[in-house]
């Protein structure tokens, strides 16, 4: 409210002015936001509530509903039960549990602070993660009559890894222990100790008791031995602005703004460095660069924008710019890149498996990603490198990514706006984990394809035939080869180049490295399906019988091939009729214990959503292979030559 | 329009904007942007999104904020306004008011069935008039538009459940809320993608304050329902609590005789269920000043939340906002 004191009316009164200068002093105050890490057992609830309470951001009718539920619920006796505050959905209170991430609110003379609470529990590292993600800073809770836990390290290296530069140490219930320093001193060099390799900007131990308050808000009289400031002093006073406005400029473009022919604007909020018309900027993954013309907002243009606002540019060359384009400083370009190292969190009950598709979200960029190896796990307790194949919930692993389309990108330990992104689940659409990109494994401009004289075009005219896959999915004695064999004949017969593709001709060669590990599994079709590919474009009909039992694997091989090249073919025999016909006896085998993961008995079998030709029981082998072989005469695969 | 006139004194723009010399934003600043940042994204990756528009203060600033994240643009989605039929009379005016200054497309839906069984606020408890008349009148109409998101200006300070609110809130076909199948949100990376018939409630206020909402309606001098500010209006003292006798369909109990007071709300909704405060405080100064020494929190007013424990948490399941 710079302008508001100056009007006349509001100066005629003392009252207004007192609120005036309140409204001054407000309007410039700054925002930090931090989370709070530790077990309900460190008071970290305690703490928040105290927090609440000390800066008088209670008001009377939640303080009344706050002593009826702790009388109800509450741990603390006669006490306020501050703990009670930040517990919000009501099943989770029945249960006593927690599972999630609640956001507090409170502000003092100087700040507006957002808490991220996050509690412990199954979920911690997800839920710290998530919380740690938009945070600040980190105020790390130690019992002190417990010292340095193993959850202290492990919440401090999630704290690490998602990039948190500065920390408060808070060690809690010192009343418990008798205010004693030689017990902070031991904690804190301890812990200053261990967190050295975390590369912590600022590291603040503070003794404190959330329960009576000690050193929060007012300096205890009970600690004349601590000379630093008390938590919200120092919540107050601490400098986490980074070097965000300092960076090269990167603003992802969000959304084109074109109200008419003659405004076209680049819609954004500025991920880092700053922003003048005039400036040279590049649309990161074309190259192409041209000047800014204007920073425009509703409240006019703009000299100059930076880091955190959300801005429109206008450009002076009409270049093509859209959703999913960096817009970044012409001198200073961020890399660009279809393959990347980066550290993944997994946050689902599915793991995650290396080969199947996935989507991940970069800034305002959604592509098709898979991850292609897990080079290690992180046990977050003691930072081992441990070896896996697949990451569990909750796990954090070091991987190798390879995205469809290549990504503008900054290391996230440089702008964490243009390395960050989540993994989503193609089919569910749940976001099933986090990432933070370190580098990149090669530039994207080295791997373009090498373009060819003959092509497949070329290949198929001089076959007469229309390149494509049929892939024939069911369970394990549907009878998926025999009735791919009688298509491959019937193909012959009329002079189609064919090749089948199955299970045994592929296990004993190319996969047979592979067992039947759900990640195995996924790895068998992904080869299969790229060598389906390659046949493909060398001109074939491929016929590829794989019980494929996962519609995500089926989707990635469906997604190697342009429209039209992929036919699902799904072979509907119903369980009882395949385990009746169990031609090498594997249902039997599998039912006496003898299999693990069998598709149908320990496995599941997910059924085809849209499959293109469905043969369901009651046709016979040649009836099916008659309709496949129709069908492909109707989508004209078969040229002019058949009979 | 509703403004005290000391809030309409123009303000340079220039003086709002941080200078070059003032590199970090303030709180009002980042707030702002974020929630820019939040229904720019909605635009760009939902199909068919629409702005519940309430009337109310919140919803103001809700607005306000869609209409700088496109400017110049207009607003590239309706707003829907659930019209229980017992919204204060100002707040309809206002609300016509405003949908032709600002060149809106407003849809209004009421639960014609709901009206046609004759259900009003005396006629049914507070929670199934609000189920029928409110909830499901909203639930019907983002089914029948087939809006794929809806915007809501809830904040996660209103309310305990509030706090683990996400600012992307998934709801199954039938608009229910499931607090174990909700998505992890990190950093600003929403993810918008839905399955056929699924929903999302989206939240571009969820961080901010009802201290927040009072300074950016000054600061941006957005205009407000003058039910806001104080004057003498017909009340009658029910339960400890002021009801505004807004028209002459509110049944008077016996001995009841609306008397004339100097009123404020804090909250707006159905003026049978929305409790005013004694006050005198008739410009927005006045009303922050208010509200500063102010010890209760602005829910308070609100009749439907004392219905039980855990009322809102309740509500949301069913599909209330």
């Amino acid at each position: 409210m710079l302008g508001f004191a100056q009007t006349a009316d509001l100066e005629a009164s003392l009252e207004r002015e007192t609120t005036s200068q309140y409204l001054n002093a407000h309007e410039r105050k700054s925002l930090l936001r931090f989370l709070t890490c530790g077990s309900v057992d460190d008071g970290k609830s305690t703490l928040i509530g105290r927090l609440l309470y000390d800066t008088q951001l209670l008001m009377e009718d939640q303080l009344a509903a706050l002593a009826a539920d702790s009388r109800r619920h509450g741990t603390t006796g006669d006490d306020l039960d501050f703990a009670l505050l930040v517990d919000g959905l009501a099943s989770e209170r029945e249960q006593g549990i927690t599972i999630d991430v609640a956001y507090r609110f409170f502000a003092t003379e100087q700040r507006k602070f957002i808490v991220a609470d996050t509690p412990g529990h199954e979920q911690y590292t997800r839920n710290m993660a998530t919380g740690a993600s938009n945070a600040d800073l980190a105020v790390i809770l130690v019992d002190a009559r417990q010292g340095i836990l193993t959850q202290t390290r492990r919440h401090s290296f999630i704290v690490s890894l998602l990039g948190i530069r500065h920390v408060v140490l808070a060690i809690n219930k010192i009343d418990l222990i008798g205010y004693s320093q030689a017990v902070f001193d031991q904690i804190e060099a301890s812990y200053r100790s261990f967190a050295e390799p975390l590369g912590f900007v600022s590291l603040q131990a503070i003794p404190l008791s959330a329960r009576y308050g000690d050193n929060v808000r007012s300096r205890s009289a009970k600690l004349p031995w601590y000379q630093g400031p008390t938590l919200i002093e120092y919540l107050e006073s601490i400098e986490v602005e980074s070097d965000r406005r300092t960076a090269p400029f990167r603003m992802p473009v969000q959304w084109v703004n074109r109200p008419n022919l003659d405004f076209r604007g680049f819609a954004g909020t500025i991920a880092a460095g700053v922003v003048r018309p005039g400036d040279r900027v590049a649309v990161a993954r074309s190259g192409v660069t041209t000047l800014v013309k204007r920073i425009v907002t509703a409240d006019g243009d703009l000299p100059e924008a930076g880091a955190g606002e959300a801005i429109t540019l206008t450009l002076e060359d009409e270049i093509d710019v859209s959703r999913g384009d960096v817009l970044a400083a012409a001198a200073e370009r961020p890399e660009v890149s279809d393959q990347f190292a980066a550290h993944v969190l997994w946050m689902h009950d599915e793991p995650l498996i290396p080969g199947r598709p996935y989507l991940i979200k970069l800034a305002t960029s959604v592509v098709g990603a898979i991850i292609t190896h897990i080079k290690h796990r992180l046990d977050i307790n003691n930072f081992a490198k441990l070896a896996t194949k697949t990451l569990e919930k909750n796990e954090v692993g070091f991987i190798n990514l390879m995205t469809q389309a290549p990504l503008a990108f900054d290391p996230y330990s440089r702008v964490h706006e243009t390395g960050a992104f989540i993994i989503i689940d193609r089919m569910t659409n749940h976001t099933v984990g986090a990432g933070m990109i370190d580098f990149s494994l090669r530039r994207a401009s080295n791997i373009h394809w090498q373009a060819l004289d003959v092509d497949m075009n070329a290949r198929a005219i001089a076959k007469g035939q229309k390149p494509v896959v049929l892939w024939f999915t069911g369970l394990s004695g549907a009878g998926k080869s025999t009735i791919a064999n009688l298509v491959e004949k019937r193909l012959h017969a009329i002079g189609k180049h064919t090749y089948l593709l199955d299970g045994d001709n592929v296990r004993h060669g190319l996969n047979r490295d592979l067992g039947f590990t759900d990640a195995d599994r996924v790895e068998n079709i992904r080869r299969v399906a790229e060598a389906a590919r390659l046949m493909v474009d060398a001109g074939l009909i491929a016929l590829a019988s794989f019980i494929s039992p996962f519609r995500a694997e089926r989707r990635m091989a469906r997604d190697l091939f342009a429209e039209g090249q992929f036919i699902e073919i799904f072979i509907d025999t119903p369980l009882e009729v395949a385990e009746g016909r169990d031609p090498k006896g594997l249902y039997q085998r599998a039912r006496n214990g003898l299999i693990q993961n069998f598709t149908g008995i320990g496995s599941p079998y997910e059924r085809p959503e849209a499959a293109h030709v469905t043969i369901t029981p009651d046709l016979s082998a040649e009836e099916a292979a008659e309709l496949i072989v129709s069908y492909l005469d109707r989508g004209s695969y078969l040229g002019s030559a058949t009979g | 329009m509703t403004l005290a006139p000391q809030a309409l004194a123009t303000v340079p723009i220039a003086s709002r904007r941080p200078g070059p010399s003032s590199p970090s934003l303030t709180h009002l600043q980042r707030l702002e942007a974020e929630s820019i940042h939040i229904i720019r994204e909605v635009a760009a990756e939902l199909r068919n999104p629409v702005m519940l528009y309430s009337v109310g203060k919140d919803s103001a600033v809700m607005l306000h904020l869609a209409m700088k994240a496109f400017h110049p643009s207009p607003l590239p989605f309706p707003l829907l306004h659930i019209d229980t039929t017992w919204k204060f009379k100002e707040m309809i005016r206002f609300r016509d008011e405003t949908v032709a200054r600002l060149g809106l497309n407003l849809l209004v839906r009421r639960n014609e069935a709901g009206l046609a069984e004759g259900i009003t606020p005396f006629t049914h408890s507070s929670s199934i008039y609000t189920q029928i008349m409110k909830t499901e009148a909203l639930k019907s109409a983002l089914s029948s538009f087939g809006f794929d998101a809806a915007f809501g200006g809830a904040r996660r300070d209103e309310e305990k459940s509030r706090a683990k609110e996400r600012v992307f809130s998934l709801r199954s076909e039938n608009h229910g809320w499931d607090p174990k199948n909700q998505r992890p949100e990190l950093w600003n990376l929403y993810n918008g993608r839905l399955r056929p018939g699924e929903s999302v409630r989206v939240f571009p206020l969820s961080n901010w304050t009802e201290t927040d909402i009072w300074q950016y309606i000054m600061r941006e001098q957005i205009p407000i329902v003058s039910l806001y500010f104080a004057a003498k209006r017909p009340v009658v003292e029910r339960g400890g609590q002021w009801i505004m006798v807004d028209d002459d369909r509110l049944p008077l109990r016996p001995g009841e005789v609306p008397e004339m007071r100097s009123v404020r709300f804090r909250t707006l909704g159905c003026y049978p269920l929305t409790a005013a405060t004694e006050s005198t405080a008739a410009t927005l100064p006045e009303v922050l000043q208010e509200m500063l020494a102010t010890r209760t929190s602005e829910r308070s007013g609100r009749l439907i939340d004392h219905d039980e424990a855990a009322s809102m948490e309740k509500k949301k399941r069913e599909g209330y906002f």
